[in-house]
């Protein structure tokens, strides 16, 4: 598994439920250490422990911790970097969605070694779509039902979510979009740049 | 023949950051995005190099000659601030009626789109820009964890090296583990006899036959030092030909001043160093640790090293003790 991806979870459970719910994590899953490295990879197994750990460690079901991760990648101050990166996807909510079907593709091109599992946007209708998550990382498809309720609130679009199920190797979820300028939204300033 | 509006309306969607102008070098329209970058002055009826510089080619400086390019690449900026660069390519209109000029910002895009807060609205949908922007903000992002990974790992590698005890060309323990025994022996209140010992000769192998051959040396006299001495000694090299040696519990001169006599005739064999003989000598210092009230390391290491001078002083080859020295006044009278 990519150092990013048990980074990510890293930081999640650090920045949510504090770092000795981590250390705790760690200690169960019989890591042997407490931090991971963003640029090196590691044995899926650690990962799956880790997720196991928590899960047992907050009492909660593991598809609702990877959603809440998944609103973390987006909403979180620490995360802004990545927030970016996803806006660049589209100016309006509809074309991010559109632009998922090149997000493996993206992330490649950021960091070569990554690879994260296909998707599909199939458009039911201009106010329905259905995501397709193709396999490869157990677990996705939570991530991204908060990752797209978060970004929708980003983009100030009212979007109502939810995880269908499976249908052929792929996960589905549906996007029923109800108002795309629904709020605000936050500012996306294409030449941003840190200080 | 498409009107000059129809055309500038093509235009404006496929390429907005054209000029269009006419066989005068005039500005007869400018494309949305180009005219964004001078809100409130409007390009149109103004004369092109009156607007841009033409920085290459510099041959060029007429209207003229910028409309026979053809084809071509030019290289402009604007007159006033802010100064950014941009790169244009010229496609003449039919029958002598100007030109079309295409501009683009090349790589002052990172600059141009803070300065004039573009978005992604202000390019074509095929214009790489958005793409190119995207590229930057995730290498510098993927850049940054990998620098604060190699930041991390070269703090682990300099607290690994700080931690090592061991001297890697020779196998024996070094300077810092000879520090730590003496601390610890000292702070026990063990007796221990120390040996300072130095190679003679050691720096004539080295230039003669090269560091491999002192390499070798090194490794077979510190082989001999091993053993020469107890598992519970300590031998310690702790600079390029220098050794300490430790006995712990021993403060007999005559069996310490036995040792050091074999020490020295093993070490004055010549080693053969691919069929070259590596001839050196060793001088050595001993002190012993009763010699002092409150022993002190680097007082016991500097007494060692008073020794191992004289040793050196009577020629080299040589064995001299701490207590020879006193006894002969030849060394400040600083101990009991």
């Amino acid at each position: 598994m990519h150092g990013l991806i048990n980074r990510a979870i890293q930081s999640f459970v650090c920045a949510t439920y504090g770092q000795p719910c981590w250390l705790r994590v760690t200690e169960a899953a019989g890591l042997g250490f407490a931090e991971f490295e963003a640029m090196l990879l590691y044995d899926d197994a650690m990962t799956a422990k880790v997720l196991d750990a928590l899960c047992a460690d907050l009492n909660r079901p593991r598809a609702e911790i990877l959603e809440d991760l998944g609103t973390y990648l987006v909403s979180h101050p620490n995360m802004e970097d990545l927030r970016r990166l996803l806006r660049f996807g589209g100016v309006t909510y509809v074309e991010f969605l559109h632009s998922l079907d090149d997000l493996s593709d993206r992330a490649r091109l950021a960091v070569s070694d990554l690879r994260l599992p296909i998707l599909e946007l199939r458009e039911v209708s201009p106010a329905e779509y259905h995501l397709h998550c193709y396999p490869g990382l157990p677990g996705y498809s939570s991530v991204m039902v908060g990752v797209l309720r978060a970004i929708a609130d980003d983009y100030g679009a009212l979007a109502m979510l939810s995880h269908e199920g499976s249908q052929g190797d792929a996960e589905v979820i549906t996007i029923v979009l109800i108002e795309s300028a629904f709020a605000e939204g936050r500012h996306f300033d294409l030449g941003a740049r840190k200080s | 023949m498409m009107q000059t509006s129809e055309l500038s309306a093509l235009l404006d969607t496929l390429c907005p950051m054209f000029v269009m102008v006419d066989d005068q070098g005039r500005i007869v329209n400018a494309g949305p995005t180009l005219q964004k970058l001078r809100p409130g002055h409007p390009m149109r009826g103004r004369g092109f190099l009156d607007v841009f510089e033409l920085v290459r080619p510099r041959t060029v400086t007429t209207i003229a000659g910028l409309l026979s390019l053809a084809g071509g690449k030019v290289h402009l900026k604007f007159h006033d601030e802010p100064r950014t660069a941009l790169t244009g390519l010229i496609a003449p209109l039919p029958k002598g009626n100007g030109a079309i000029i295409n501009l683009s910002f090349g790589i002052s895009i990172l600059d141009a789109v803070r300065d004039y807060a573009l978005t992604s609205a202000d390019f074509s949908g095929t214009d790489l820009a958005i793409e190119l922007l995207y590229l930057v903000e995730a290498k510098t992002a993927a850049m940054e964890a990998s620098r604060s990974l190699n930041l991390r790992l070269q703090g682990a590698m300099l607290a690994a090296e700080e931690q090592a005890v061991t001297d890697m060309l020779t196998g024996l323990k070094n300077r810092r583990a000879m520090d730590v025994v003496l601390g610890h022996l000292i702070s026990g209140n063990s007796v221990f006899a120390l040996m300072h010992l130095d190679l003679d000769f050691f720096k004539s192998v080295n230039d003669r036959l090269g560091h491999a051959a002192g390499d070798f040396v090194l490794q077979q006299a510190a082989r001999i030092m091993e053993e020469e001495t107890r598992n519970e000694d300590t031998v310690a090299r702790i600079g390029g030909d220098e050794f300490v040696i430790i006995f712990k519990g021993l403060v007999d001169e005559s069996v310490l001043t036995d040792i050091a006599g074999r020490l020295i005739s093993r070490l004055c064999q010549p080693m053969m160093f691919q069929g070259a003989p590596c001839k050196i000598s060793a001088s050595i210092g001993t002190a012993l640790s009763t010699q002092f009230g409150t022993p002190d390391a680097a007082e016991l290491l500097n007494a060692a090293d008073q020794a191992l001078y004289e040793a050196k002083r009577q020629g080299r080859s040589r064995h001299c003790l701490y207590s020879a020295l006193a006894a002969s006044g030849l060394k400040p009278a600083s101990s009991q």
